[in-house]
């Protein structure tokens, strides 16, 4: 019962000479809401097909609500997928998917799924749905198992705003109701930075920054000020990104305590910006050499 | 019954942004003794924001002996943040008022003033703390 709901230990995936994935590394908490981000490519759908025992790992091992999904396939009863794009059989009306659910899930859960459908006309054809009431029905058929684990693969991909916030409704309530564990993976970090406690981030197929949302937004600081030779800066850890605008600088750092000196303006970082600057290419090397090539930042 | 509203740009995690709201509320009195706070539930179709943030909320909250977990009720204020008297608050108010008044006269548009009452309160902090 309180094995992590997700564990990579060196996890890779490898699709013919290209790793999707590398030397993955993490234990998802339970109860938490986490926002899986990255650029397209980054490994995010590898991950979550690993962890829905649809790909089998290269290397390493995974382990969700504590067993093998692939020697154990039953824990996948209690997880709920919900792939790119909502693959749903089109041909199929609303009524019918629910029922095939029905008969296919041991647990489920007709209260959840038709609380989500309201103002869905249940004899209509899957095809002929809005892309927010296709989004809606998928996520329906995901949380009608009442899930341990909601694994949800860019869930807000064609939704209009409107669209998105309410699907974000509707899988929070769905969360308080269950209790459930969620990974959300999207690439759009505005969707996400909403509901998530806990952030992976994902680049190149390798965990590029990983904590809880608040550790990460209280250790983090943007500071701005004049351009000048930097000595350390007392309570800067790490400088992440710096940017030149003009004869002003800004630097993304992480802290190791308060940051008092007068000459540097300290702002809160948002998740979006925090995660924006992780997310940039190339990693500045050091600190002396962006004094003679001023470099454009792009956020 | 108070209602909460994000700024998701503020870098500031959405929890302490509730905890933040309700102490606001208690301080200028609002909220008072005997309120009731949303429904965690309540919150997240409102907001849209995941329920654990708004239960850790609601749990600081309590930890300070604010508000109080009534079971299967809800989360009532137990008690108050507002000084004995609001007068002080009218008084510093009305003092800010004429200064921002002249600030305007000196030529400040609004993004100077928040830039100078940040600055400033915040070096005077600083010395404080030093």
């Amino acid at each position: 019962m309180s094995s992590p709901p997700l564990v990579a230990d060196g996890l890779g995936k490898r699709f013919r000479r290209d790793w999707a994935l590398r030397d993955l590394t993490l234990t998802i908490p339970k109860g938490a809401v986490v926002g899986l981000a990255g650029p397209n490519a980054a490994g995010k759908s590898t991950l979550l097909s690993l962890a829905a025992g649809v790909l089998a790992p290269s290397e390493g091992s995974i382990s969700v609500l504590g067993d093998d999904p692939l020697r154990t396939p039953e824990i996948l009863g209690e997880v709920g997928y919900v792939a790119q794009g909502a693959p749903l059989y089109r041909s199929f009306r609303v009524e019918d998917t629910i029922e095939y659910a029905r008969r296919t899930n041991s647990r489920w859960d007709r209260e959840i799924a038709v609380e989500l459908l309201t103002r869905i006309d249940s004899r209509a054809k899957v095809g002929a749905l809005s892309a927010g009431e296709r989004a809606r029905l998928a996520l329906a058929l995901a949380l009608g198992k009442r899930p341990r684990l909601v694994l949800l693969d860019e869930p807000f991909a064609s939704l209009d705003p409107l669209a998105a916030r309410e699907l974000l409704q509707l899988l929070m309530d769905g969360v308080a109701e269950l209790g459930a564990t969620v990974v959300v993976a999207s690439h759009v970090v505005a969707d996400i930075q909403r509901v998530c406690d806990h952030i992976v981030l994902l680049t190149g197929g390798c965990v590029r920054l990983e904590g809880g949302v608040e550790e990460l937004l209280e250790s983090h600081r943007l500071l701005t000020g004049p351009r000048r030779p930097l000595g350390s800066i007392r309570g800067v850890r790490e400088v992440v990104r710096e940017r030149y605008s003009g004869r002003q600088l800004t630097m993304l750092v992480t802290t190791d305590g308060p940051i008092v000196d007068p000459s540097w303006t300290v702002d809160r970082v948002s998740l979006e910006e925090l995660l924006l600057a992780y997310m940039a290419p190339e990693r500045l090397p050091n600190v002396r050499k962006m004094e003679r090539v001023a470099l454009r930042w792009h956020g | 019954m108070i209602e909460f509203h994000l700024d998701q740009q503020s870098g500031v995690a959405t929890y302490l942004q509730i905890v933040r709201q309700v102490k606001d509320a208690l301080r200028l009195g609002t909220l008072d003794v005997g309120d009731q706070l949303p429904t965690v539930r309540e919150v997240v179709a409102d907001l849209a924001v995941n329920p654990n943030t708004v239960a850790k909320a609601y749990r600081d909250l309590e930890r300070e002996g604010l508000v109080v977990a009534r079971q299967g009720r809800g989360t009532f204020v137990a008690s108050t943040l507002a000084p004995a008297s609001l007068q002080p608050y009218a008084e510093l108010r009305e003092e800010l008022e004429r200064w921002l008044a002249s600030a305007r006269v000196a030529g400040l548009d609004e993004e100077s003033i928040r830039a100078l009452i940040s600055t400033t309160l915040r070096e005077s902090l600083a010395r404080r703390v030093a």
